[in-house]
Parts: structure tokens; sequence; C-alpha cells
């Protein structure tokens, strides 16, 4: 029964204190991984030629292009874990889509704000109202609509659940943004990385892509753990301080 | 049972205190500011008039969507609701048929006066008035969304209109394409017309169940 010992794995590693071992085993790990995943990354990309027509600019995609995908993908994650919540009422499926959703805006921002600086060279303006900026923009504030939802509730749990229901509802907007360039033909170019019929990026520009995307990805996977991590500390501690309390005032009634 | 519940739902909104009426309010004068900032510009305000009034409707519809789920939740009924044994999206849907009722539809009969203020022709205001008359309820099922999301929060009237906000952005874009595709020539009408009417029925299933889970999920 290979599957059920699958699921027991899984269920195993759902214990939060399992997860705070773990945790603690692999972050030094995955923090080194992604620490030289970078240093390759970053070689190449300025070991490179710059492009005949976009000189040195077409550096700015290595960091653009993983944050644009990740923006999308911190949301994926985002959503499995609201359905994580809502099935199985797991307390780390919880905190797990708490702690992505800052991430995912930190990565909107950084896609956004790299896409204006190379937008200004390349299109000769900032910000247009093209298709993919509109929805990725959108996508940015939904991220905050999340957090300031999550923040507005004193009762984590529920906080949990009900922003688990905004997040599948609002998971609409992820197939809009992937294909609205290719739906709606407009400034952005289409998509050129992962298409029908190979890549129409020259491999010397792809590979330090590929492998920012992978540092990128890991870097995500990093900080997401030790943002998971940390919110547990946060909720035991705010557990034992209430206790405390309690504590404190019956030890009072029983002086009195 | 239905009926009894849209019917109720219906006078509430309408009657004092239901504030049904301050959204018609509010969309009349969302639109008579507009030419107090751009100016009275006929041409423009012709240009833009079809944009205007759907973003005006857009924002009035946004108003009184924080109390759709809120009254019941303050007297109780939300909990009669809730334990009874009809599917709650079911009563869900009704709601929101009766809060469409109460506050949409008065923003669509409202619309023709104001395109007449933004000096559009008829056929703007035809089409502007139709697309705002499949479009409306749609926004009124997103905000069934967010308003049982926050229907637990003190002071949750802001917060939904930010969270459905982003949500509700497809239906200005179609309604408003739509809008313009019937003035200018070049431009099929029926295309974001249909689309406006597909986002509708999409949201028609979405908005009620996820409103529904969303209760179930908020009321302790």
């Amino acid at each position: 029964m290979p599957q059920i010992a699958v699921l027991t794995k899984l269920t195993d590693l759902a214990n939060p204190t399992r997860f705070l071992g773990l945790a603690s085993r692999i972050l030094p790990w995955m923090a080194g991984i992604t620490a030289v995943l970078f240093a390759i990354g970053l070689y190449l990309s300025f070991a490179g030629e710059g492009d005949y027509q976009q000189g040195m600019t077409v550096r700015i995609m290595y960091v653009h292009v993983p944050a644009a995908w990740l923006s999308m993908m911190c949301y994926s994650v985002m959503a499995a874990s609201a359905i994580g919540t809502l099935v199985w009422r797991h307390p780390l499926a919880d905190v797990s889509h708490k702690a992505a959703a800052p991430l995912g805006a930190a990565f909107t921002l950084i896609a956004l704000a790299t896409g204006s600086l190379w937008g200004k060279p390349m299109w000769g303006t900032w910000w247009v109202w093209d298709a993919r900026l509109t929805s990725v923009f959108v996508l940015f504030l939904m991220y905050l609509g999340l957090i300031a939802l999550n923040r507005a509730m004193d009762d984590p749990g529920k906080a949990a659940r009900v922003s688990s229901v905004l997040i599948l509802v609002g998971f609409v907007n992820i197939p809009i943004i992937k294909f609205s360039v290719d739906w709606w033909n407009t400034l952005h170019q289409p998509a050129s990385v992962i298409r029908m019929g190979g890549s129409t990026i020259d491999s010397t520009f792809l590979w330090p892509l590929l492998i920012m995307a992978i540092a990128f990805t890991m870097l995500f996977f990093t900080l997401h753990v030790a943002a998971m991590r940390n919110e547990i500390w946060r909720r035991r501690v705010s557990a034992q301080r209430r206790m405390a309390a309690r504590m404190a005032g019956q030890t009072l009634e029983k002086g009195v | 049972m239905v009926i009894a519940l849209l019917f109720r739902d219906l006078k509430l909104s309408v009657r004092a205190g239901g504030g049904a009426l301050i959204g018609v309010l509010f969309f009349t004068t969302v639109v008579a500011v507009i030419p107090f900032g751009v100016g009275p510009d006929l041409n423009l305000l012709s240009r833009i008039g079809p944009a205007i009034v759907w973003i005006g409707a857009l924002l009035s519809a946004l108003l009184g969507l924080d109390r759709m789920f809120q009254t019941d939740r303050e007297d109780g009924s939300l909990d009669l609701l809730l334990m009874q044994e009809h599917p709650l999206a079911l009563t869900v849907l009704v709601k929101c048929l009766a809060h469409w009722l109460g506050n949409g539809l008065p923003l669509v009969i409202a619309s023709p006066l104001l395109g007449l203020f933004m000096n559009m022709d008829e056929v703007a205001i035809g089409a502007t008035m139709l697309t705002l008359l499949v479009g409306t309820p749609a926004l009124t099922f997103i905000g069934a969304v967010g308003a049982a999301v926050a229907v637990a929060l003190p002071r949750g009237g802001l917060l939904v209109s930010i969270l459905v906000l982003p949500l509700a952005i497809p239906v200005l874009i179609f309604g408003v394409s739509a809008s313009y595709a019937a003035v200018q020539d070049p431009a099929p009408f029926m295309p974001p017309f249909l689309i406006l009417v597909a986002i509708t029925m999409f949201f028609a299933v979405l908005g009620p169940l996820g409103a529904a889970l969303a209760l179930r999920n908020a009321g302790d």
C-alpha cells in the first residue's frame, strides 16, 4: 500500500511540531542552495553579452520574468492551501496561506517595478494600461486586500477560513493574467519561453533565465517555510501569554 | 419560503432605513460631480459618458453591499437562515436577487436620465442601460462573497469595497466595451455583450456558493 504510506507521511508532516523539526533541519540547506543558485545565475546574467537591440537593459529580464512567474505561482500555492483549510480544516494550511500572502505581494511588486524600469527605455513609458500590466496590478491589489482581511480578524482560525473562500474566488484572475497576452494583442509581448514549438529566446539568454527562475523559486520556498515557522511560533507565544495571564489571574484570586 | 424571503428583503431595503434609494442618490451625485472635474465640454462628456455612467453604477453598487448580511446578523435572523434545511446557496441567491431588485435595478432605471446629462445619443443611452441591466447582477453576486466574508467585522464596509473591486473589473471592462461598441461602427456589439452575460451567469453560480461557504465558516 504505497499510497497509504505516502498519505501517512503527509499527515505526519502536517503536525506543526513535526513541521517545525523538519523546517529547522532543511532550512539551512534550502538557504544554501538558494545562495549558490543566485551566485551562478547572477554571474551568468552579467557575464553574457547584451542583446544586439536592447543592449544592457535585457539584464532586467533575469529579475523581472522570474518575479512575475512567482507572483502567479505564489497565488497558486495559496489557493492549494486554501483548499487544505476548507476541506481538511488543517491548521498548517491556514499558516501556509497566511505566510504566503506578503511574499506574493512582494514578488508582484518586484515584477511591477522592474517591468516599469524596463518599459521606460524599451517602450518609452513607465506604465501603460495594457492587459497584462493591468491584471498583474489587480493581482497586487488582491494580495493587499487579503492581507488586510487576515489582519482585520482576531481569531486566526476564522480569519483563515474566511480568507480561503476569497482566495479561491480570486483564483479566477490567474488564468486571465496568464493568457492576457495571448487573448488581447497588446504592447506586452506574448509568452516566449514556454510555448508550443519551442522557446523563441536564444539559448544564451535562456540558460541564465532558467537558473534565475529556479533560484527565485527556491528563494520563495525558503522564505515561505521560514515565514510559516515564525507564524507557528508567534501563535504559540500568544497562546502561552494568554495562559500565563489566566494563571496569574487565578493565583491572584486565591491570594485574596 | 423563497417568495416570502424575497419580499421580506425587498420590503426591508425599500422602506425607511433600508438605504436602497441612497444608492441612486449617490449615483446621481457621482455623475454630477464629473463635469466639475473635466469641464462642461459636451463633446468630451458624450465621448466618456458610457464609461462615467458605468463607473458611477459600480461605485454605487458597492455602497449597500456591507448591509446585505450584517442586518440579518444583528437581529439574529441569519442564524435562522443558516439552520433551515434548504441549501444555503439557494437562500443566498434569493437574498442576492432581492438586493439587486432593491439596489441594482433603481440604478439601471436612473441611468437614462444620467446619460441625458452626459449628452449621450439615444443608441448609447440604450446600450448603456442594457449592459447595466445585464451587468449589475454580476456585481451583486460578486459582492455577496465580499459581504459574507466581512459579515463578522465591526467596520467591514470599506474592506468589502476593497475586496470586491478587483473582482468586478472584468464586468466593468466588458460592460463599457459593449456600450462603446454599440456607438462606434466597426466594433461589433454582440461579442462583448455575450461575454458580459456569461460573466453574470458564471458569478450567479460561484457567488452564492462562495458566500454560503463563507457564511457557514464565519458564524461561530
